[in-house]
């Protein structure tokens, strides 16, 4: 409660302390640039850290206000449940292309602007326009403890209301389980039909290859190479690959290994393993594909330098 | 200061997160402004509560929130739910009501 | 007992024609005798008619109620006066003589049990027409008498001309009714009513401007019907029907109707001098029409025809002088009835012995060949025009005496007219009996196509019988009738005329009034008989003299266009056919850009702003929400401007 700028009894007063403006600015700025964040942040994780951090001064801006309750529930219920359910989803949803913030809707991007503009001018305009005189504090109503006085209006005045409520939570919790419930309509496959399917289906049927096997590394980011020394694409999880963190086995490595191949095969006289027509230039040609990606040719140099300097 | 700047502070909060839901198009994103809007709302609530001298405002915005966390919790649901049929959180690629 | 009248010859038309082929060989007789039922039950009530007072002698009969409407009460119901029993006793009598003469004359028509049956259905319509007590049966026997002439002229539908004919008198006739249609719209709004008794008394309270209105539309169901200026062109084509249908339309039915109708319906005409002037008008024009086209025509049947043209026009013409008139038109349509069916029948019996051949150029010197024929028609042509002491020159005379009656500058004119007429008659009726009885014998020249009528019966050809005709006299069942009929063209006009008993028998139907004429009736007679004379002398001038050419020569411009029926039918294609050409044409058009193009282009407008409205809607639920937030400020907006305000 270090937010609290003036003593309880002074937030019942009708005008506001020095104190409470300067808090005001410096919190309100931050506000504004936390829902700007919201709205402007590439990824969703960021989005929803910058969201908590505007709730949690809008709970300070509620203490502020003589709203102690509220501003209490605003941290536990939103900053703490809320936004962890959203986080929640998030990490369940995963990333995708909707993260990206480029526009696809033709003049979209305009409209929402004049939108936006138009309704923050309006509203603002519509706030200037009211004449504020002296305001009543909430002393009076505040006299007997905030949260007693709440609790004194929400069973007796609102008591209906409150009751309706809790009957939309109920429902709500009702309806996001059956939402989310998925009826299994169909009787579970038992392990021999799935083996016939994936026959059928012409899947992989063995284990998928290892990753590193034959390379000179056997990380997990790291693909196996075939005989003829161009890397298994199996051999290393999609998700890194669609995340750019392979390490590609770059095409003067495989020649020199080539190399080292040749000359073991004539230091011991015999016939060098013939391996495929022409390994080196597979090798060249992928490395040359590979180059397209920027980030991935800098994880290959890097790995290559690492590789080079192990070499040595 | 007057309280009135509180008022203005939520028109701008509600203005940002009208915004967002505009121009976002992860649905969760766009769940997260409208969550800012109603913050927005709830803060003028509060301002209007203290400026009245009465706690009506403050109960007016305990329901919104309770509201707000039930919406939460079904929209959040009806985007697993979208994301399990769709495999995607875009609200673009819902786009079927079209001719 | 008066329905019978009307339901005898029904039946037979029924039995007839629903019969089948077992009545193949029995039926005409069945058709002739049905329809001598009629005319003796017409002769019964004929008979009990005239044992009762003058006053006291219609009889009504109402069958049952047709269209029991509040305020619109049609009924089935019949109104036998003097009037209609005139018309009854013609219609089932001469209608009967022609069944008999049908007999003979179809013997070898293999359609002869449908021909009866139309017959029939013909007498059926007719009866009804005049039967009726209120204008909608009226009508009803009015499309029954169009229907059946239609039947009739296309009897012999395998021929294009006559099922073109047959088409063409229905259409011109569809225009008449549409008049007589009109007519009855109007009277309804006018007297609430359309039945003969309460419209014909109360004509008086109604304004003349209605009044007149109502008589212009029936004048013109009395023009489709009686072929009078300017709905005439079906007549002469009519002619394509089997020669007693010609005689039966001509004589007892179907043109006689338009004469009914307006003397039927001569309180309405009282009323309006406007629409009885437009009616003498018609009606002299018609008759010199009729006349002229008369004296062009090769085929004696055309020939005839426009004579019948002609007659009418004298009897509307009688009829649109109002009650000075209205006897002597019933009068004339009488007397004609008996003799234009004589000459009808007796060119079928002369048809008949030359092989169906039409054209006057190639017959000739007949009289020596039938003779029968010959003295039947020769009674008919002198009562026609006007001999004395025969049934035209009463009836005839009295119409140009009312003519000269009419008084002032148009009673003059109307006279000179009608002398006119009865001179053209003389003349054109005289060339008809000349190139047929008298002369040289032309049908033993070499039989070359007629380039004056190329649509002539080709009959003679087709069977082969190119060979000379042989001309012969008909069998008694076709001679009987002609003779019974040249009885009626002499001695009618003068037991008509014997102490005024017709105009008596018909007054309390038609009211007769003495005209007033400014000469005196026996220079009204000496001028009509000089009339005579000078047509008679100058068509003996013309073809009695000197020897008629086989070909016909090529004519001044009036006789090229009386052959063409003083262009009647160019000036129909001309104004109604190229104009409603154009006309339909022209509508098309507007059809086509301005109603079509106002709906399509409407529809264009909706579906291409539908296709850019529809851009709107592209399922993205992002682009809602901007219209939603874009409609929240536009509200904010509002709210302050108003708050502002």
């Amino acid at each position: 409660m270090s937010g609290l700028p003036v003593p309880m009894t002074e937030l019942a007063a009708t005008a506001t302390s020095t104190g409470e403006a300067l808090q005001f600015w410096v919190l309100g700025t931050i506000a504004v640039l936390g829902g700007l964040g919201t709205v402007l942040m590439r990824r969703a994780v960021h989005s929803a850290l910058c969201l908590a951090g505007t709730m949690i001064i809008l709970a300070l801006f509620y203490l502020a206000n003589g709203a102690y309750f509220l501003g209490v529930v605003q941290i536990v219920v939103y900053t703490g449940a809320v936004m962890m359910l959203f986080l929640f989803v998030l990490m369940l949803v995963g990333v995708s292309a909707a993260d990206s913030l480029k526009e696809t809707l033709k003049g979209q991007r305009w409209l929402a602007a004049g939108c936006g503009l138009g309704l923050g001018i309006l509203l603002i305009a519509g706030i200037g326009q009211v004449s504020v005189g002296s305001f009543n504090g909430l002393a009076a109503a505040n006299a007997q403890g905030n949260v007693p006085a709440l609790a004194s209006l929400l069973f007796t005045k609102y008591v209906v209301a409150f009751e309706v409520v809790g009957a939309l939570l109920t429902v709500a919790a009702v309806g996001a389980t059956l939402l989310t419930h998925r009826e299994r309509v169909e009787k579970n496959k038992s392990q021999r039909e799935q083996a016939i399917e994936r026959v059928r289906g012409g899947k992989q049927l063995p284990p998928l290859p290892a990753p590193g096997v034959y390379a000179r590394h056997n990380a997990v980011d790291r693909p196996a190479l075939l005989p003829d020394g161009s890397p298994a694409e199996l051999s290393v999880n999609p998700t890194l690959r669609s995340r750019g963190q392979i390490r590609e086995v770059s095409a003067e490595q495989l020649a020199r290994l080539a190399a080292v191949e040749q000359r073991t095969a004539e230091y011991h006289g015999r016939s060098a393993y013939p391996g495929p027509k022409d390994p080196g230039e597979r090798a060249l040609e992928r490395a040359a594909a590979d180059r397209a990606e920027e980030r991935d040719d800098d994880a290959t140099e890097r790995g290559t330098e690492r590789e080079e300097e192990a070499a040595k | 200061m007057s309280p009135i700047n509180y008022v203005y502070l939520a028109a701008l909060l509600f203005t940002i997160g009208a915004a967002g839901v505009l121009i976002r198009r992860n649905a969760i994103v766009v769940f997260m402004c409208i969550e800012l809007m109603l913050n927005a709302a709830n803060l003028t609530l509060v301002a209007f509560s203290r400026m009245h001298g009465n706690l009506d405002g403050q109960i007016m915005a305990f329901f919104v929130m309770v509201v707000a966390a039930a919406e939460v919790v079904v929209g959040l649901a009806i985007i697993v739910m979208l994301y399990r049929a769709r495999h995607s959180a875009s609200v673009d690629d819902a786009s079927l009501m079209k001719l | 007992m008066i329905g019978l009248l009307v339901g005898v010859p029904l039946l037979g038309a029924a039995v007839l024609l629903c019969g089948g082929r077992r009545l193949d060989r029995t039926g005409h007789w069945l058709g002739t005798l049905l329809a001598a039922v009629s005319f003796a039950i017409g002769a019964a009530l004929f008979a009990s008619m005239l044992g009762e007072d003058a006053e006291s002698r219609a009889m009504h009969s109402k069958l049952f109620s047709w269209v029991p409407v509040e305020g619109f009460q049609a009924d089935v119901a019949f109104q036998l006066d003097q009037l209609s029993m005139t018309f009854v006793l013609l219609i089932t009598g001469v209608g009967t003589l022609i069944h008999l003469y049908s007999v003979g004359y179809m013997e070898h028509d293999p359609g002869r049990r449908r021909f009866f049956g139309y017959l029939n259905l013909f007498l059926a319509a007719m009866l009804l027409l005049v039967l009726a007590d209120n204008y909608l049966l009226l009508y009803v026997g009015w499309e029954g008498v169009g229907l059946a002439s239609y039947l009739l002229i296309g009897f012999w539908q395998h021929k294009p001309t006559a099922a073109t004919a047959a088409k063409k008198a229905f259409i011109v006739n569809r225009v008449g009714d549409a008049g007589l249609a009109i007519a009855i719209f109007l009277m309804f709004t006018t007297f609430g009513t359309f039945a003969f008794a309460p419209v014909l008394s109360s004509a008086g309270d109604a304004s003349e401007g209605q009044l007149t209105a109502i008589g212009l539309m029936l004048l013109l169901a009395a023009c489709g019907k009686s072929a009078q200026v300017p709905l005439q062109s079906w007549l002469g084509d009519a002619m394509e029907g089997p020669t007693p249908v010609s005689a039966l339309i001509h004589a007892a039915t179907m043109v006689t109707a338009g004469v009914y109708l307006i003397t039927r319906s001569g309180a309405i005409f009282n009323g309006a001098p406007d629409a009885q002037l437009v009616v003498v008008v018609v009606g002299a024009v018609t008759l010199l029409f009729g006349a002229i086209v008369g004296c062009a025509k090769d085929d004696i049947k055309k020939a005839l025809a426009g004579s019948t043209m002609s007659q009418i026009g004298y009897m509307i013409l009688a009829a649109g002088l109002g009650p000075i008139g209205y006897a002597f038109a019933i009068m004339h349509l009488v007397t004609h009835g008996f003799f234009k069916a004589g000459l009808f029948l007796g060119a079928g019996s002369v048809m008949h012995g030359m092989n169906d051949e039409v054209d006057m150029r190639r017959y000739g010197g007949l009289r020596k060949y039938m003779p029968v024929t010959f003295v039947t028609f020769g009674l008919g042509y002198l009562a026609i025009i006007g001999f004395p002491g025969l049934s035209g020159f009463f009836s005839k005379d009295q119409i140009i005496e009312a003519a000269f009656a009419k008084g002032g500058t148009e009673g003059w004119i109307l006279g000179a007219v009608t002398l006119l007429g009865a001179a053209i008659t003389a003349y054109y009726m005289t060339r008809v009996m000349l190139m047929t009885f008298f002369g040289e014998e032309r049908w033993r020249q070499a039989p070359t196509p007629s380039p004056a009528e190329p649509d002539v019966e080709p009959a003679a050809e087709t069977r082969g019988e190119h060979a000379e005709p042989h001309p012969h006299e008909s069998p008694k069942v076709m001679t009987i009738p002609m003779i019974v009929l040249a009885f009626g063209s002499v001695f009618a006009g003068g037991i008509f005329k014997a102490g005024d008993s017709f105009v008596n028998w018909l007054e309390p139907v038609t009211a007769f009034e003495h005209g007033h004429s400014p000469v005196s009736a026996t220079t009204v007679t000496a001028a009509t008989v000089v009339s005579l004379v000078i047509g008679v002398g100058a068509a003996w001038f013309q073809y009695g003299r000197k020897p008629v050419p086989v070909v016909a020569p090529r004519g001044n411009l009036l006789t090229r266009a009386a052959r063409r029926d003083l262009l009647q039918d160019d000036f129909n294609h001309v104004v109604l056919v190229s104009g409603g050409t154009h006309l339909t044409r022209s509508l098309v058009y507007v059809d086509h850009k301005v109603v079509d193009g106002a709906v399509n282009g409407t529809a264009a407008t909706f579906g291409g702003l539908s296709g850019r409205l529809r851009r709107l809607q592209n399922g993205f639920a992002r682009s809602y929400a901007v219209s939603m937030f874009g409609g929240a400020a536009v509200l904010i907006a509002a709210t302050l401007l108003m708050r502002a305000v």
